[in-house]
């Protein structure tokens, strides 16, 4: 049975379309069949952190407006065979998805894959909640901080408002992922630490994934962090979060602060 | 108000005699000038000035009964008006013998108005039934607004950004972080609880505090909000 994933947050710039590259990658990694889906029509990126920027021919509104085929449009990843990409266009204007358009390509990709990786654009606008009308399972991607905590948490008023599931009386599955988490800062109290932000969203927390200049290495290179170096500590946080998502226990890993006496003996940089 | 249908336009000849008109009634304000005038003018100085265009492109009646007006003093009233954007389309009480082509019609009859006021005084002693309550399971997120007529009760969290409206009293079992106004529709017996006091404002029949005046010893505690004489009070909830 399909499972369709929204990757959101409401804001913007905190990790949506890392993040669904790095659990698509993931989830691919461990045998799944796997599409994502970049709805961020007007501005891609999904395409550039793949590395597929070369490869897009037909996108997402090609097919929901019944001109190609899917079997056209999916993009194969180079290094994962189940790993497949639905791009979104750069030139046309996001009011060219219709609810009828997205329907349609849900209901073929969830005939295909096992998971369906929907990369939402941010705001709360039109392009969201068409992301997430579909979806089965919500991803809300969270920064430490305040304002991205309060956007987080209007999205989920959404998720429980205005989704097929919601529509159909049931409750849509909502998972908390922490990402750019730096110990170092929230210790020092800069940053919100976990606990608050899992007291003020009332989410279950699906992964924490520290603060790491591998996961701008990784999306600069064209290849999701757990492809591109894999015992990284992010690489590690998204696997492990993958786990989770297919109902693994997993033992949740706090970061922690690495710049201590060991740190500084061996002059290493915190994780 | 008796409106007639507006009549089709049609160039079709029309048979001969058919001279068509029609009633129709409109609201007109009266205004009734007191002696002596030039004070009473200053007065609609004063008033225009605050809602300027007010009487404007709106039918205007000028009672002078009582008044001690020659139709000279009249004409020059009535132009006074004009000027201030206040054009005269009827008089009452002015003699019919004063009418001729320069001064608006003389009317008679005409009903006064029931006010919205007098309306609602008569409405007022309605039987008082007790509202419901209604009580949500989840949390009130960022962002969603919730009213209701009656006792509200929520077992999850308020974040802040988010409003809640009830006439009644509210109690939140969970976090308290964003805005809740309780006793909305003038009761001031309402009350509001809360187990976590961290919010953005809380308020009572309009009386309101916002966190920046929460006492500090409350905040993150649990709390009972109140009106005590005109004052919103805010104590531990032991």
């Amino acid at each position: 049975m399909a499972q369709v994933v929204v990757v959101t947050s409401g804001k913007g710039g905190v990790g949506k379309t890392t993040t669904t590259a790095a659990l698509g990658a993931a989830l691919a990694q461990s045998g799944q069949r796997v599409a994502v889906v970049d709805f961020d029509v007007g501005l891609r990126n999904l395409d550039l952190v793949l590395g597929a920027e070369r490869r897009v021919v037909y996108d997402l509104i090609y097919v929901a407006q019944g001109n190609v085929k899917l079997s056209q449009a999916l993009i194969r990843d180079k290094r994962l065979e189940t790993l497949y990409l639905l791009a979104a266009s750069q030139t046309r204007d996001k009011d060219a998805l219709t609810d009828e358009g997205v329907e349609k390509v849900m209901s073929e990709l969830r005939s295909s894959f096992d998971w369906i990786i929907c990369d939402s654009p941010a705001g709360i606008e039109r392009g969201a909640t068409l992301a997430m009308r579909h979806a089965d399972v919500a991803v809300v991607v969270t920064n430490p901080e305040v304002s991205s905590v309060r956007d987080s948490d209007r999205i989920v008023g959404l998720l429980d408002a205005k989704t097929d599931k919601a529509a159909r009386g049931e409750r849509m599955e909502k998972h908390l992922l922490l990402t750019r988490y730096d110990p170092v800062r929230a210790g020092r109290g800069d940053m919100l630490n976990v606990d608050d932000v899992i007291d003020i969203l009332s989410l279950p927390l699906l992964g924490i994934i520290p603060e790491s200049e591998e996961v701008l290495r990784a999306s600069n290179l064209g290849s999701p962090v757990t492809i591109s170096n894999p015992k990284s500590p992010p690489a590690r946080a998204y696997g492990d979060a993958a786990q989770r998502l297919m109902g693994a226990d997993v033992p949740m890993v706090f970061p922690t602060d690495r710049s201590g006496l060991f740190g500084k003996l061996f002059g290493r940089r915190a994780a | 108000m008796a409106a007639a249908a507006p009549q089709p336009v049609t160039d079709a000849p029309q048979p001969s005699g058919a001279f068509k008109f029609h009633g129709r009634t409109f609201l007109a304000f009266v205004l009734k000038p007191e002696m002596p005038i030039g004070r009473w003018m200053a007065q609609a100085d004063t008033w225009l000035a605050r809602s300027p265009g007010f009487f404007s492109a709106k039918p205007i009646v000028v009672d002078v009964s009582g008044l001690l007006l020659t139709k000279s003093n009249l004409s020059k009233l009535i132009a006074d008006l004009s000027a201030r954007g206040m054009h005269v389309t009827g008089l009452l009480g002015a003699d019919p013998a004063w009418v001729d082509a320069d001064l608006p019609p003389v009317l008679t009859a005409g009903r006064a108005m029931e006010s919205e006021k007098t309306r609602e005084r008569q409405e007022a002693p309605a039987p008082a039934k007790p509202a419901p309550s209604l009580v949500i399971n989840t949390h009130v997120r960022s962002g969603q607004t919730l009213f209701h007529d009656g006792d509200l009760t929520i077992i999850g969290s308020v974040s802040s950004g988010a409003e809640i409206v009830a006439t009644g009293s509210i109690h939140i079992y969970g976090a308290l972080r964003g805005r809740v106004l309780a006793g909305a529709d003038g009761n001031i017996g309402a009350h509001i609880f809360c187990r976590r006091l961290a919010g953005e404002l809380v308020a009572i029949d309009g009386y309101y505090r916002m966190a920046e005046d929460f006492p500090s010893g409350l905040i993150e505690k649990p709390a009972h909000v109140s009106l005590e004489e005109g004052v919103l009070k805010i104590k531990a909830l032991d």
